[in-house]
């Protein structure tokens, strides 16, 4: 047995339980701050050993490494990393000082990890439980917080439904296929000419519960409450790590498995990607808190990446593959300025709270307005390429109707993103905000740096994607 | 044969002690007849060969869930006796459900179909000789074995959460300082005391335990007690060890700490 294939799952996790050691035998210190760097320690040294981690197949099928697997454990480390950054700053304030919360970080992450590496509908189920845990946890994590408290509630109990949806939709795959393994679920698919209903319904089981991860409409009713209750840095690692993960279960599960039935399943995604696109642009507009917006952005930004996998042809996953690694920064660097929206020590998360701050805080101001600017789609930034190539994909695969929605959409979606870069350059200057710690500062000139000169980086990372989209249909 | 009689012991009790469970007056009688019904049921399995069944069943169900259940009865205050007021008035619509659930069950059975080429279907063979807990065992620590530590870190992420969420550290807490309650002597806590026969320690004017022998070991800021306790070895007042009758000075003891 090739136990080595997960090296980098079992290294991040037994260095998950040392620093969950070393937190509680330091429990008189202040652990937290060297929790969160040793947790950043351990997503880079997991980062190295995912790069050079080998192809194959490992613990009878349960566990797949193969070049999209490697693609989406860097991103979503990527974006534990990012977020594990992102609390240090304020995490006294945000209330989460508490060297659990770094740990449950990395946990979450080691989900995702498992979730891209599934080779069998337990790994999916388990990884993905795992996971969702974690997250639920830490949108609790400021308890004594009402609106915190009822996000991880809502969060709980709606995701557990999802999970439930998800697991009877694989019992009925199970059903039909007698095995559990992707490439065995594939070999009797491919033996049988007609789609048994029993299976269709499995199939749109497991979509449903996948989608709600996704938050893309209609299972996003969760989504803004939860983003506005959680704390920040919370929220801005629920928008990427998690999403990525599920993304990629639904890349690998539909191109993979269900990759012969296509055309049963593909209608399902258009529909889900066309309302999702809709939807987040349009209900965005009424919005005067800024995490509530970041919400339905994201519904919005999921319709746009589920365009790739509408398509159903490498070069959509492709195209999926480079928009999420295009939204993971921007996102990441959006809700960076965010965490640093504070003043006189209070957090404040009114969109009219930006006023001004292009003349009381340029350098923060101009990082958000280029993540805006990217959220909108505009040239030469980094959401332009990534919303260029499921398009791209889209209109490659005849499937003209979505593109067009996908154009208005991201029209309509520009005025909303546009709103804020006017109200931070041309509305009357509110009071200034309080000076941010180093951390934040870093997250958002890195990431707005990332953003604005994706151009250098898009050869390597289309490139890697396409190697990731051609070992998903090998 | 002997297997019959067995099975017929185990499903009688079982089908009684089920009864027993709704129709008790106490729900802790209830609880216990949903134990003894459990038990059964395990003893079910054992007959039909499945002793890996039969230990889960009393490990989680009898060890966890019905425990559980029994704390509940007894801790909540539940008043059972208002919640059986209905009964009679209830008793026919109860009835009713019944019958439609029993003519449901009744229809989906008598179409029940047996596919013609089951026979065909493989079934997962016993080696001869391998009980069910070893095969089990085989295929969860070899082929299962990335799915069981994953489903060991679920529950680690788990416990971690209901730790974070619910623990809070309480001035009124009760924590021991593990070196010093190590140190501690008997002389510390303890005075030796020649009574008097025919006279009790009230007749001798009562005797205090030294007021710090409660904090010696304890962690600064537990038992409410914000000062640093005094070093042992010198405990303020501390009864002297060899017996004498120090009795009567309750009243001095008060200031070993509170200070």
């Amino acid at each position: 047995m090739n136990w080595t294939l997960a090296l980098p799952e079992i290294v991040l996790a037994l260095c998950g339980l040392a620093i969950l050691v070393f937190g509680v035998v330091q429990k008189k210190g202040q652990p937290f701050l060297s929790c969160s760097m040793l947790t950043i320690g351990a997503f880079v040294l997991t980062a190295f050993l995912v790069v050079v981690s080998p192809d194959g197949t490992g613990y009878n099928h349960i566990f797949v490494n193969d070049s999209f697997a490697r693609f989406m454990k860097l991103l979503s480390l990527a974006g534990g990393a990012l977020a594990t950054m992102l609390t240090v700053g304020y995490a006294r304030e945000l209330k989460v000082e508490r060297f659990e919360f770094p740990v449950l970080l990395l946990f979450s992450t080691l989900g995702t990890m498992m979730m891209a590496s599934s080779g069998n509908l337990m790994t999916l189920f388990i990884g993905l439980e795992l996971s969702s845990l974690a997250i639920y946890i830490l949108c609790a994590f400021a308890r004594d917080d009402v609106r915190g408290a009822e996000a991880g509630l809502k969060y709980f109990v709606l995701g557990s439904l999802a999970s439930g949806l998800l697991l009877y939709g694989s019992a009925l795959v199970y059903g039909f296929a007698g095995t559990m393994e992707y490439g065995a679920i594939q070999t009797a698919l491919s033996a049988t000419s007609a789609v048994p209903m029993g299976l269709m319904i499995g199939i749109v089981f497991m979509l449903a519960g996948l989608t709600f991860k996704l938050s893309a409409v209609p299972f996003h009713m969760w989504t803004p409450d939860v983003y506005q209750g959680a704390p920040t840095p919370v929220t801005a690692f629920m928008a990427g790590a998690p999403k990525i993960a599920a993304f990629a279960l639904l890349l690998r599960v539909m191109a993979g498995p269900f990759g012969h039935v296509a055309p049963q399943w593909q209608i399902l995604i258009e529909a889900i990607s066309i309302v999702s696109m809709l939807f987040g642009s349009l209900a965005a507009i009424p919005q005067t808190d800024i995490k509530r917006l970041m919400a339905y952005s994201s519904i919005g930004h999921m319709g746009y990446a589920l365009m790739g996998l509408s398509a159903g042809t490498e070069e959509g996953m492709r195209g999926t593959l480079v928009y999420l690694t295009t939204y993971l920064l921007m996102n990441v660097g959006a809700f960076a300025v965010i965490i640093a929206m504070r003043r006189k020590g209070r957090a404040v998360t009114g969109i009219a709270d930006l006023a001004g701050l292009g003349r009381t805080d340029p350098g923060l101001a101009t990082a958000m307005a280029i993540f805006m600017f990217s959220m909108a789609g505009a040239p030469p930034l980094a959401g332009f390429f990534g919303k260029l190539m499921v398009f791209y994909a889209a209109i490659n695969a005849h499937l003209f109707g979505l593109a067009a929605v996908g154009v208005v959409s991201s029209v309509i979606g520009a005025y909303y993103y546009v709103r804020i870069i006017k109200v931070m350059f041309f509305d009357e200057a509110a009071a200034p905000l309080d000076r941010r710690p180093l951390s934040l500062s870093f997250v958002s000139v890195g990431m707005g740096i990332a953003t604005a000169g994706f151009l250098i980086v898009l050869g390597p990372v289309s490139t890697a994607a396409q190697a990731a989209a051609q070992a998903l249909f090998r | 044969m002997m297997t019959q009689i067995v099975f017929y012991v185990f499903a009688t009790v079982l089908v009684l002690s089920a009864g027993m469970v709704v129709s008790a007056r106490n729900p802790v009688h209830s609880v216990l007849f949903l134990i003894l019904a459990f038990f059964n049921a395990a003893g079910l399995f054992l007959v039909a060969g499945a002793e890996f069944l039969a230990m889960i069943l009393v490990i989680v169900y009898v060890g966890a869930v019905a425990v559980l259940f029994l704390f509940v009865v007894m801790m909540l205050d539940v008043r059972f006796a208002q919640m059986r007021e209905g009964l009679q008035r209830y008793a026919p619509f109860g009835a009713a459900v019944g019958l439609v659930l029993l003519a449901e069950l009744a229809l989906a059975f008598s179409h029940w179909q047996v596919a013609a080429d089951i026979a065909s279907v493989p079934h997962v063979v016993a080696a001869p000789g391998r009980t069910n807990t070893a095969a089990l065992g085989d295929v969860l620590y070899t082929h299962y074995v990335f799915l069981f530590e994953a489903c060991g870190l679920v529950l680690l992420v788990a416990m971690i959460g209901a730790i974070v969420l619910t623990l809070r550290e309480r001035p009124m807490g009760r924590r021991q300082n593990i070196d010093r309650q190590h140190e501690r002597t008997a002389a510390d806590t303890l005075a030796m005391m020649t009574v008097p026969l025919g006279q009790g320690v009230a007749a001798n004017g009562g005797f205090r335990r030294p007021e710090q022998s409660y904090y010696i070991a304890s962690v600064p800021g537990s038992y409410g007690v914000t000062a640093e306790p005094v070093p042992q070895g010198k405990p303020a007042g501390a009864a002297p060890a060899d017996g004498a009758p120090e009795s009567g000075h309750g009243a001095d003891n008060h200031g070993g700490l509170a200070q």
